[in-house]
């Protein structure tokens, strides 16, 4: 009874921060008020312009100060605080924008080549919460596919499979990502690497969900209604179809532990470089800029993906915490018996 | 143990032939810059590029037997060499982010099932923590490290990097204790040990202690994992001169050797750690050393 309030709480907080980050992701180019590639002049460095709904005659609808670019060389702006400029919003097919003509909408500050950050981070959680998205559906996919079938076929196809899974398992998972993107050409375009990094993906992360999905099959197999499919003649492949929506809860709670697996397998290869391509905006890339002491000293806006990074763990965070053991929140991090590397446990 | 080296064989091997195979080599570079036919030719001989796949292949796996792992393209030193440097770099900082997690995490842990107070001041920070993927903790100390100037960002320094990696496997130990201390202390014994009288200090440190002891060794071999894994982004955000950074320069440069001598020494490093675990495991709980 006293555990149940906490519990409400943190599933409501958890659905409002990963539906909102997604939705804004979603809409990216609607959110955003600038082009993701627009280079404003005169705007680099520039730091963030806060809302404000006060001024001097008191409270109004929010706006902010135009941004005056004081000294080019210490890249210094001060507010103009004469000129506020009133927010329009759903207007020109974007939420938010200034009036033409009054200069960009810097919510976040600009970059080093004077880029909106804000434009590009929605810009960019899209790519890469695509890129997972179509991951995790590749990986419950093939998860699903071997699992069940080493579920209902059992005997050696099992064990083959199984060892596959475990010891793709006990690898790194960032490690293991790094070397199959060593494989590819290292110069890639932006589609190719959505596609080829959903793929690559999949193939890294399919194997939590497989040891799953077979230990659920295995034990449905026993059940009355699996016999009797077997009796009347089920080959392996239909049978597996039969026992697989048993494992529908499991795969749930799969898609929310992958999630933040591969947003953070995204951005941490796109940060080394091998992700996509320079000027196109995912969270990874953008981090590129901003991990640096100087930049952190400058420019610590241009964080701000690592602050989506965390939202959306936070989210899942909140989501699953009484459905998975902590273990399994960790990222790249997931619970399974280590293979048999002493040598001892051969029968399992 | 025959199963722990053929898992070290595998994933080199494996890292191997997947260079190997992959579009580029070693000498892209040169021929992109036209250098002149003769030294190409000599450069994808002297790498042995200009065999076959399985000669080549062939003359890695006999290279193996000997201990010798070749030359590093990208380095021009042997792999050897290199690779014990950089491994032990990054075995230094996972050891270190191990036994500072476990020190915070541990005794938080069982403060937290202990007492309701300090459980409703950790269990916040906890989550935040959890939070943290390395690549966003790493981040957001060494941004606290060059605003507020507490922590050095001198390359070198452990600082960052360990805090980086040890605290959030602290926060998920911190989880892992406190539940499986609350089950502890809600386990009959002990209530029957609270009911003869024995004091809720001992009962709390000593009792439920012990038996934690193995839920939470269970998870042992996956943090393992976990520190190797966050060690990447760690590292090449602290230019920590470790594994995960040579083995980036490895696959960039196309330098088989170096990826093969990365992925041994890692292999042999997360079949040690969970070799470790099995061992532990097995000194706290005799039900596991009573199974063959």
């Amino acid at each position: 009874m006293r555990r149940r309030q906490p519990a409400e709480w943190r599933i409501i907080a958890g659905t409002v921060l990963l539906g909102g980050v997604t939705l804004v992701a979603v809409a990216a180019p609607a959110v955003a008020p600038n082009a993701p590639g627009d280079q404003f002049p005169d705007r680099a460095y520039a730091p963030p312009m806060p809302l404000r709904i006060r001024d001097a005659n008191g409270f109004r609808a929010p706006f902010v100060y135009r941004q005056v670019l004081d000294d080019r060389l210490t890249r210094r702006y001060r507010d103009d605080v004469t000129t506020p400029l009133p927010l329009r919003w759903f207007t020109g097919g974007s939420v938010v924008s200034l009036d033409a003509g009054s200069g960009p909408l810097l919510l976040l500050g600009a970059d080093a080549l004077g880029r909106d950050v804000f434009s590009r981070l929605v810009h960019g959680a899209r790519l890469s919460l695509g890129v997972t998205a179509l991951g995790v559906a590749g990986a419950l996919l093939m998860g699903a596919l071997v699992g069940s079938l080493a579920g209902s076929a059992g005997g050696s196809i099992e064990t083959v499979l199984m060892l596959a899974a475990d010891f793709l398992l006990v690898l790194p998972g960032t490690y293991l990502v790094l070397v199959l993107r060593g494989a590819l050409p290292l110069v890639l375009s932006t589609r190719d690497v959505f596609v080829l990094f959903s793929a690559l993906f999949a193939l890294a992360a399919w194997p939590h969900a497989a040891r799953g999905v077979r230990a659920i099959v295995a034990t449905e197999r026993q059940r009355d209604y699996a016999m009797a499919a077997r009796a009347s003649g089920a080959t392996s492949w239909r049978l597996a179809c039969q026992l697989l929506p048993a494992a529908r809860g499991f795969l749930g709670v799969e898609v929310m532990l992958l999630i933040p697996a591969l947003l953070v397998g995204e951005a941490t290869v796109s940060y080394l470089g091998l992700g996509f391509p320079v000027p196109t905006a995912s969270l990874g890339t953008m981090l590129q800029d901003a991990a640096n002491v100087r930049m952190m000293r400058e420019a610590p806006w241009l964080l701000a993906p690592a602050l989506v990074l965390f939202l959306v763990m936070l989210g899942v965070q909140l989501l699953v915490w009484r459905s998975a053991p902590a273990i399994e929140l960790l990222v790249g991090v997931r619970r399974v018996r280590p293979l048999p590397l002493t040598g001892g446990a051969a029968g399992r | 143990m025959l199963a722990a080296l053929l898992f070290v064989l595998l994933v080199s091997s494996g890292a191997f032939a997947l260079i190997r195979l992959a579009p580029g080599d070693a000498t892209s570079e040169l021929f992109l810059a036209r250098g002149d036919p003769a030294a190409l030719a000599e450069a994808r001989s002297r790498l042995g590029l200009d065999q076959p796949f399985l000669m080549h292949f062939g003359q890695f796996l006999t290279g193996l037997a000997t201990f010798d792992f070749g030359q590093s393209a990208v380095f021009g030193r042997p792999v050897g060499d290199l690779v014990r440097e950089r491994a032990a770099a990054t075995a230094r900082l996972a050891a270190l982010a191990l036994v500072l997690a476990a020190a915070l995490g541990l005794p938080a842990g069982v403060l937290s099932a202990s007492r309701p107070g300090f459980a409703a001041l950790v269990a916040p920070v906890s989550l935040a923590l959890v939070a943290c993927p390395p690549i966003v903790a790493v981040l957001g100390l060494l941004l606290v490290a060059v605003q507020t100037g507490w922590l050095s960002t001198a390359p070198g320094s452990y600082a960052v990097p360990t805090l980086a990696l040890a605290l959030p496997v602290a926060a998920m130990l911190e989880r892992l204790q406190a539940q499986a201390t609350s089950e502890a202390l809600a386990s009959p014994d002990l209530v029957a040990a609270a009911a003869r009288g024995v004091p809720r200090a001992r009962l709390v440190w000593v009792h439920a202690a012990r038996q934690s002891l193995r839920p939470v060794l269970g998870v042992a071999g996956a943090v393992v994992g976990s520190l190797f894994s966050g060690s990447l982004a760690v590292e090449l955000v602290t230019s920590w001169p470790g594994l995960g950074r040579l083995l980036l320069d490895a696959v960039t440069g196309r330098d088989l050797f170096l990826v093969a001598g990365c992925a041994l020494v890692g292999a042999m490093l997360i079949a040690l750690g969970n070799l470790a675990a099995d061992v532990v495991r097995a000194v706290v709980d005799p039900r596991v050393r009573d199974v063959p």
